[in-house]
């Protein structure tokens, strides 16, 4: 996996966050790598860290309070973390893109829709005024808006049709790479449905590398390539769609899905994952899982656990594993 | 059919608004038998909340009928309705809005109780402590406020608000949309746990399909403040017959990443429900629709319970 070429590389990731004076253990170690053209989700739970990575790696993390402590982020042969915010500026936007989970808070209420898009595109492109309107209006209408709703407010748009802006916003200047928190989240199933399969043709036309947040693995199922399972800010599973959905290992992914009403099959009461996730200032020793597992054993609960590789690709981080792969 | 806990006959609740008048529940009937649960699944804004509310006397019906164990209470007033509150109750969707910051655990779940002058000061501690466990909240939270606690452990507070006074019949307004999926498993058992021991009838209202077809007995499907289709929950998902349930069924992202997936395709926005037109409401995005969908839809019963508002369903089933 290593030797690929890959396009996006996270390595040993650290992200705090100073809280009344304590401190918030975000994001421990994370390491990720991304292929030109693939789409990652990323999995787990409020307050696992996913949505620190993704700004982590936009470099829109507000710091203080946040604080990247240690890490790699390289995007195309460049070192994110150390570039100065000028050349950021160019990244940020063009290169990189951002779909933010409420869209209506990532629109701004006083400008018309056209001119929000409008304004992306003449500020990146360096385009003329009339050439970056022409260009919205294509923008509106590759996600299914007439052109005419050019100078309508975002109050006057329902929520599916907000988001679709959103996300004409953001693939106005073709980025490379697209990081979609939840970009579903707040929309009805019909129009989840409508809006998944737009970003699908739309990264298909670009050749976009999306990594996409979320808790849904149903959508998870629909769209990834590759899966990774975030928990307590590490990444306790990950391997391609496959792995995950139909080997899943560590007990916290196999509890996830035990906890999922299923849609066919007959079961009378789901199995969830007993417990509460662990408070980010006092994270447990050993395995973050720990505390919840129901197959947990004193190796667990002390020392760093390391990731097993089970078959090519398919990473675990449990001691439970070790019998069935080899060390990484 | 064994007796129904709840029925309501052609139930309307209009909201006036500035352009004139909302039709949130529209022409609504449907039976809930004791101890079962109904689950009311739509979009956001079909109505499905409205409904339970109407039910519960929070709103005024517009107009139609509803009836609690046998008897007409759509018009009760004062005492009357009181007393028919303490049977009726209703657990809210957002746990971090609907419980008072200021209020204790323990003062959140003693209210209900001291407002019926049925205990006595140690009588109140003691049932405070029994709905407590009854809900699976430590003792040692039971001086802890709100913002103490993570939406799970709310959601339970609010359940165990809402069961105090044994009632008989619950709405549940989305209990577990705003939760993690772990969390989520955990309070669905709740539910169903209590269903069987305190012999509830749920109404449950969510938008997640997967969670209805857990936890429901029976079904119906709303758009635009229209029932479009009831039904035996299984039956629902394994015939659907009413082109919308159709859409809505395939539209669901399932996690059986080799299942073969075939959505149907819907065109256009959801339609305004001010001031509608008579018919189906649906037949704008319906790509079955004909002109005699235009005129209001009746009910046709395709198998014993199984309701479907489509004139067309014969033909196209």
């Amino acid at each position: 996996m290593s030797q690929n070429k890959d396009f996006l590389r996270i390595e040993d990731l650290v992200v705090e966050y100073t809280s009344d004076g304590e401190i918030v253990q975000a994001v421990n170690g994370v390491s990720l790598s991304l292929e030109k053209g693939k789409t990652l989700g990323l999995v787990g739970e409020t307050g696992a860290g996913k949505t620190t990575i993704a700004k982590t790696i936009m470099r829109i993390l507000p710091e203080p309070p946040a604080r990247v402590c240690r890490g790699r982020i390289e995007f195309e042969d460049r070192d994110l973390l150390n570039l100065p915010e000028k050349e950021m500026l160019h990244i940020r936007g063009n290169q990189i893109a951002m779909i933010f989970q409420d869209p209506m808070t990532a629109l701004n209420p006083v400008m018309t829709v056209g001119s929000q898009i409008a304004e992306v595109i003449e500020l990146h492109d360096h385009l003329s005024g009339g050439e970056a309107k022409r260009k919205a209006v294509e923008m509106l209408e590759m996600v299914g808006i007439p052109g005419a709703r050019y100078d309508n407010y975002p109050h006057e748009f329902s929520g599916g049709m907000k988001q679709r802006v959103v996300i004409a916003m953001a693939l106005a200047c073709a980025p490379q790479l697209l990081l979609a928190d939840e970009p579903t989240t707040a929309l009805d199933v019909t129009i989840q449905a409508q809006v998944l399969e737009m970003i699908a043709d739309l990264k298909k036309r670009y050749d976009t590398s999306m990594i996409l947040i979320t808790h849904d693995l149903g959508v998870v199922a629909r769209t990834c390539d590759d899966v990774a399972v975030v928990y307590a800010g590490e990444i306790i599973e990950n391997g391609s769609l496959e792995d995950i959905f139909d080997h899943p290992t560590h007990p916290y992914t196999i509890g996830l899905f035990g906890a999922l009403p299923k849609l066919t099959g007959n079961e009378k009461r789901l199995s969830p994952v007993e417990g509460l996730p662990p408070d980010p200032t006092h994270l447990p020793a050993g395995c973050k899982f720990s505390p919840r597992c129901p197959n947990v054993t004193e190796a667990c609960r002390s020392g760093e656990v390391p990731a097993y590789e089970m078959t090519p690709g398919h990473f675990v981080r449990c001691h439970l594993a070790a019998n069935a792969a080899k060390e990484v | 059919m064994a007796e129904p806990c709840i029925e309501v006959k052609n139930l309307e609740k209009y909201f006036t608004v500035g352009k004139g008048k909302l039709h949130a529940v529209d022409g609504v009937s449907f039976k809930i038998e004791k101890g079962k649960t109904m689950g009311v699944v739509g979009e956001s804004g079909c109505g499905k909340s409205t409904l339970g509310r109407t039910i519960i006397h929070q709103h005024e019906p517009t107009g139609g009928q509803i009836f609690f164990n046998g008897k007409d209470v759509t018009k009760v007033k004062g005492r009357a309705l009181r007393d028919l509150r303490e049977h009726m109750q209703i657990v809210f969707q957002d746990p971090y809005s609907s419980l008072n910051p200021r209020y204790t655990v323990e003062a959140t779940i003693r209210e209900p109780l001291l407002l019926s002058h049925r205990y006595s000061k140690g009588e109140l501690a003691d049932e405070v402590t029994r709905l407590m466990q009854l809900c699976g909240i430590d003792e040692r939270l039971r001086l802890a406020y709100p913002h103490e606690l993570d939406g799970g452990r709310r959601q339970r507070v609010g359940i165990a608000r809402a069961l105090a006074l044994h009632p008989d019949f619950v709405v549940c307004d989305e209990p577990v949309s705003a939760l993690d999926v772990s969390i989520q498993a955990q309070v669905l058992n709740l539910l169903m746990d209590l269903q069987e021991q305190e012999n509830l009838t749920y109404m449950f209202v969510t938008h997640d399909l997967s969670v209805v077809r857990h936890i429901s007995h029976d079904i119906c499907v709303m758009y635009l403040g229209q029932l479009v289709e009831t039904s035996p929950s299984k039956e629902l998902f394994e015939r659907p017959m009413h082109p919308y349930t159709k859409a809505l069924l395939s539209a669901i992202p399932t996690t059986d990443i080799h299942a073969p997936y075939q959505r149907i395709q819907l065109k256009g926005e959801i339609t305004s429900p001010i001031n509608p037109k008579p018919g189906c409401r649906f037949a704008a995005r319906c790509p079955y629709a004909v002109d005699r969908c235009r005129e209001p839809q009746e009910l046709h019963e395709m198998s014993p319970n199984h309701f479907v508002a489509c004139c067309r369903v014969e033909e196209l089933n």
